[in-house]
């Protein structure tokens, strides 16, 4: 991934209002832009922004269907997107845990002085 | 209040003053997250850290031993970082007793604006599992596209 779209994938699923709408898309597949601001608490010139954003990044396309405008998810943009939240998740796992062997081998050394003293 | 990202959390056999200097000193910081710390743990303070060659800024948020510690970092290199360009990380520490202390941990990006109280408090509600059951779902509708 380079760093221009891993940016844009950070910036399209850090905010909670395209999650949501991410959400929507991901649980009801194909809908329309009107469907969609029916079930979101913000208007819909809100959701077009956040389906072009949500476009731009690669996780969501569009097709015609008939008169409509049909927008759904893309599975490898968004198994990509996963991926890279699984991997942040597990970097803090490990230094949480680094700091936890750090702290106590520090704690654990000061108690051991203090009681050679 | 910033929307969440990733979020974990440890019980240390510790006291929050031995957590606190593990989590702000920049030679200990070097031993648990970046190579190299360049970084002076005072809100407002500019450093950088350096992961293997890739590196840095880093932004100093808040400071307030021994229970709160935040940076902002991922903003574009010479822009300020602010809600939108940057990540949030930040640290809560917890006595809970003598020698055990509750560190967590929460990296976020945008936060929750423009939205009146009440929605907020809806969609946290509704979305209190956070990004686990975002994931799952994410999962499901992956392996769902494979097989079909």
């Amino acid at each position: 991934m380079t760093a221009q779209a891993d940016d844009e994938l950070w910036s399209a699923i850090g905010d909670p209002s395209r999650r949501r709408v991410l959400d929507l898309l991901v649980s009801h597949g194909a809908v329309s832009a009107s469907w969609l601001a029916g079930h979101v608490p913000f208007t819909r010139q809100a959701v077009s922004k956040h389906l072009a954003v949500l476009e731009q990044a690669g996780l969501v396309s569009r097709r015609k269907q008939g008169r409509e405008v049909l927008y759904q998810v893309e599975a490898d943009r968004l198994d990509q997107a996963a991926r890279a939240m699984g991997d942040l998740a597990a970097q803090w796992d490990r230094r949480l845990a680094a700091i936890k062997r750090l702290a106590e081998a520090t704690h654990a050394e000061a108690k051991k002085k203090a009681e050679e003293e | 209040m910033a929307d969440l990202l990733i979020e974990g959390e440890v019980l240390i056999e510790a006291p929050v003053e031995v957590v606190w200097r593990t989590i702000t000193e920049p030679d200990q910081i070097s031993q648990w997250f970046a190579d190299r710390v360049d970084l002076v743990v005072e809100p407002g303070a500019h450093g950088y850290m350096e992961f293997g060659d890739q590196g840095g800024p880093v932004v100093v948020e808040t400071v307030d031993p021994p229970t709160r510690f935040s940076f902002r970092w991922n903003h574009p290199q010479g822009e300020e970082p602010v809600t939108g360009n940057s990540m949030l990380v930040e640290f809560t520490l917890t006595q809970e007793g003598n020698e055990r202390t509750r560190l967590r941990v929460t990296e976020s990006g945008h936060e929750l604006r423009d939205w009146p109280d009440a929605e907020k408090q809806r969609y946290a509600d509704e979305h209190r599992e956070g990004w686990g059951a975002f994931l799952d779902r994410l999962v499901g509708v992956v392996a769902k596209h494979r097989s079909g």
